[in-house]
């Protein structure tokens, strides 16, 4: 079957804005995703979780509307919603039915650019942001990742979005009204639109709601010296959580797609080689999986497992052993594997409005361009197994950072 | 779209929906049990079975069938509940000969010993790793205490000491039981051509046993309430779950049900969500309708810091009330009703959704459903409906569970 050709209007606003539509006419739905140039690495060391505060308060009144007529207008078009603080971005999604989108639009226009930053709505998502920190607590394979994250990336971008107790309870209304003063900007915005849809009649209707909103510099951020550090987290839980990183490259490096592959080898389906060698051939855990960690600048391999506190040293060796061996060489056959769930995933997600919005800020984002399905798929095909060893002798699983959440600590032979 | 149905010879039903627009096909095997449906002796074995399915056949070993997935491009999985186990897979129409040959073939596994062997230890870290979600671990333990000695009350994966002691020929058994082929159903939606499918089902499940399988136990649920705290000091907030009776999932007060979980429980601006998660009282609540087959449960959960785990009872308690002795507001049913009618329509745009509710509705309903149907379904849900649902299912002494640090309340 041939690929579809992507229908894709593209629009720069002069304040810097871009608007991406897709047009996906066998659809009734159309779904959005506004991404900003903002996040929890830009907020000030003391109010750690001020960016993630700041995007819960946008949505409690904006324009003409308090809360509760906000949220009632937006539930009455039949929009579901979500809003969240990233490292370097904030994201507002929406769903609807394409007919309803104009309207949806206008109203993220306000939450976007007028909204109320109430002070009476401050404690309420205070006392929000304090529990979902205080949930962590419950939540080891979340919490695992939080270290992970810190331990490996240099401050700022290794931070988390719900910030730290001290800096919750002390941010104030004035933090949020200034944050979002300060960063919320038409530069590096992308209003990304996918679904039964017109690109020429939202040009216009993006124009008229976003065309004069003053553009403003964004201060960039400044990444702290940082070394790596494996650690122990000394914890009674009854599955002992185990995290690996190594670094890899970024979606704009040439070599992008072989380390897609790479990973693809380790984690892609249940004939994957974490899959089989460690949880099918030995059963020593239920979850196991290797992903992408990627920034404009850096990629890394993020690797997570979780067995039972007996099993875990096999546990660990037995996935390091995987991925030391992974240079050593890559059968076609299970490449053609990766490559087959690759392309499928691409055609699949064109039947969903919200992961094509999404997938458009994606590429927009990191590579300034939307890739066209037909490129991506001759990247796809063009993969071989001697390009892979040859990105994993230049990349090499290597250099881990390793961290472990359990009663005991484990051992492993450093590189 | 056109519908198609036939019943094979051997009693296996197949269900689809052609749609030459769509990019994919999804194909899932429905068999008729669960939890609900083992014995003394058996606790977990349906849940075990379905990871069994993959560990190999007569034709593949394990590596064989995932490969067999992995190089067609399949989104596969499955899953089982208290009363279905199945089994899907998404795929590019082109493949669809050979998913389901892989998916056709898995439902008679071969159940090697080492196998059984190796895939109990997988089976009991899935066990652990529920046991340290506290939202997980409550809802289990809640279901358990809330349908008590009902076959809905026991635990999809059983416990250590349950799969510990299974045997092969339990399973066995289990499976030569369960796994009949006038309890599958197969349902398809996507772009392929009916009389292809209806050739697959004949080629590859033609021949499968066909003998009736023992009624299931569809007694009354017992209405539990109460109020118990379960200390577990090593969770730092309270996980709190109460649970009050609803329609069946073949009640005609079903879609009254649905819209009431929203109207209550919905994620934002629903009465829960005023009360309780704008003014930050909780971090999270929820109000669900759960449906099964001659019973169906209202789940009310919430999670919060244990110092406020009493008044937020207090203000749950006011809510139900309020509900119940004032009814729901005008807007309040409209927007609900625009909101479930929105997920409808986008919810029928993906092929997996689509081939999931086919076959749901066909094994809950005896029948196949429109987008249309549906819509007109939820429209027509007025105050009469709710009326008439909140005097036949009351939302009354819910049973709680509190699952955290308090020893009491």
């Amino acid at each position: 079957m041939g690929l579809p050709n992507a229908d894709i209007h593209i629009h720069q606003l002069e304040n810097g804005l871009t608007l991406l539509v897709e047009r996906i006419p066998h659809v009734r739905s159309a779904s959005f995703s506004i991404s900003l140039q903002a996040g929890c690495a830009y907020e000030p060391a003391d109010r750690r979780g001020l960016a993630s505060m700041v995007v819960d308060l946008m949505t409690r009144g904006a324009g003409p509307r308090d809360n509760r007529e906000l949220n009632q207008t937006l539930d009455a078009l039949g929009v579901d919603r979500s809003e969240s603080a990233g490292v370097m971005r904030l994201d507002f999604s929406a769903s609807m039915l394409a007919r309803d989108l104009s309207k949806t639009l206008e109203i993220y226009a306000d939450i976007i650019r007028r909204p109320q930053l109430p002070e009476r709505e401050l404690e309420p998502v205070r006392s929000l942001a304090l529990q979902e920190l205080e949930s962590l607590a419950d939540d080891p394979p979340g919490r695992l990742l939080v270290e992970l994250r810190r331990s490996y990336l240099p401050p700022p971008i290794g931070r988390d979005y719900r910030g730290d107790l001290e800096g919750v309870r002390s941010i104030t209304i004035q933090d949020v009204r200034h944050y979002w003063q300060r960063y919320v900007r038409p530069e590096e915005t992308i209003i990304s639109i996918a679904g039964n849809v017109d690109g020429p009649s939202l040009r216009d209707q993006v124009e008229q709601l976003f065309g004069d909103w003053s553009a403003g510099p964004i201060p960039p951020i400044q990444l702290e010296k940082w070394t790596p550090q494996s650690q122990h987290v000394s914890e009674d839980v009854k599955q002992t959580q185990i995290g690996i990183v190594y670094s890899s490259v970024p979606m704009s490096h040439p070599e992008y797609y072989a380390a897609r592959g790479a990973v693809g080898v380790l984690s892609s389906g249940m004939s994957s080689r974490l899959f089989t060698n460690v949880r099918e051939a030995h059963g020593l855990c239920y979850a196991i999986g290797a992903t992408l960690w990627l920034f404009k600048d850096r990629g890394a391999v993020v690797c997570y497992t979780a067995g039972e506190p007996h099993n875990a040293q096999e546990l660990l060796d037995r996935t390091l052993h995987e991925l030391r061996r992974l240079p050593e060489g890559v059968e076609e056959e299970e490449l053609d594997r990766v490559k087959a769930g690759l392309k499928s995933a691409l055609i699949m997600k064109l039947e969903s409005t919200s992961a094509r919005a999404s997938g458009n800020v994606t590429d927009w984002y990191f590579l300034g361009r939307i890739r066209s399905l037909s490129e991506v798929q001759q990247e796809i095909d063009s993969l071989t197994p001697r390009a892979i060893v040859e990105h994993l002798q230049r990349f090499p699983p290597t250099n881990f950072t390793i961290v472990t959440l359990g009663p005991e600590p484990l051992k492993w032979q450093a590189d | 779209m056109p519908f198609h149905h036939l019943t094979l010879a051997n009693g296996l039903q197949v269900l689809a929906e052609t749609n030459p627009g769509a990019l994919s096909v999804a194909v899932g095997f429905f068999v008729r049990t669960g939890s609900r449906d083992e014995q003394a002796g058996e606790s977990g074995v349906s849940h075990f079975l379905e990871h069994m399915a993959f560990k190999g056949t007569k034709r593949r070993d394990a590596l064989q069938v995932n490969r067999d997935f992995d190089r067609i491009g399949a989104d596969n999985n499955a899953y089982t509940s208290e009363e279905l186990t199945v089994y899907h897979a998404t795929v590019l129409p082109e493949y669809l000969p050979q998913v389901f040959d892989v998916l056709a073939d898995i439902l008679r596994p071969a159940l090697r010993d080492a196998d059984f062997q190796t895939e109990k230890n997988v089976i009991k870290d899935e066990i652990a790793r529920y046991e340290v979600r506290p939202e997980w671990l409550v809802y289990d333990i809640s279901r358990q205490r809330y349908f008590g000695d009902h076959p809905l009350g026991r635990s999809i994966l059983g416990t250590r000491e349950s799969i510990d002691a299974l045997t092969r020929q339990q399973m066995l058994d289990y499976f030569q039981r369960r796994y009949t082929s006038s309890n599958i159903v197969v349902s398809a939606a996507g772009n392929f051509e009916w009389n292809d499918l209806v050739a697959l089902a004949e080629k590859h499940c033609g021949a499968w046993n066909g003998s009736n399988v023992p009624a299931r136990d569809l007694c009354e649920s017992p209405c539990r309430s109460g109020l118990e705290v379960i200390a577990r000091d090593k969770f730092k907030q309270e996980y709190v779950m109460m649970w009050g009776p609803a329609p069946a999932a073949n009640s005609p007060l079903r879609y009254a049900a649905e819209v009431l979980d929203s109207i209550i429980g919905d994620y934002t601006g629903s009465r829960l969500y005023w009360e309780l998660v704008d003014p930050g009282l909780v971090e999270s609540a929820d109000f669900s309708y759960l449906d099964a087959e001659g019973a169906g449960a209202f789940l009310l959960s919430f999670t919060c810091s244990p110092e406020n785990t009493a008044s937020n009872l207090e203000i749950v308690a006011q809510v139900l009330r309020q509900v119940q002795t004032e009814g729901v507001t005008e807007e309040e049913l409209r927007t609900a009703k625009t909101r479930l009618a929105s997920r409808e329509v986008r919810g029928h745009e993906r092929t997996p959704r689509r081939m999931l509710s086919i076959g749901d509705d066909w094994i809950y309903l005896h029948q196949y459903r429109t987008l249309d149907d549906e819509l007109a379904a939820i429209d027509a849900v007025d105050a009469a409906a709710i009326h008439q649902l909140l005097e036949k299912y009351p939302l009354r002494d819910f049973m709680t569970i509190a699952l955290g640090p308090l020893s009491s309340l």
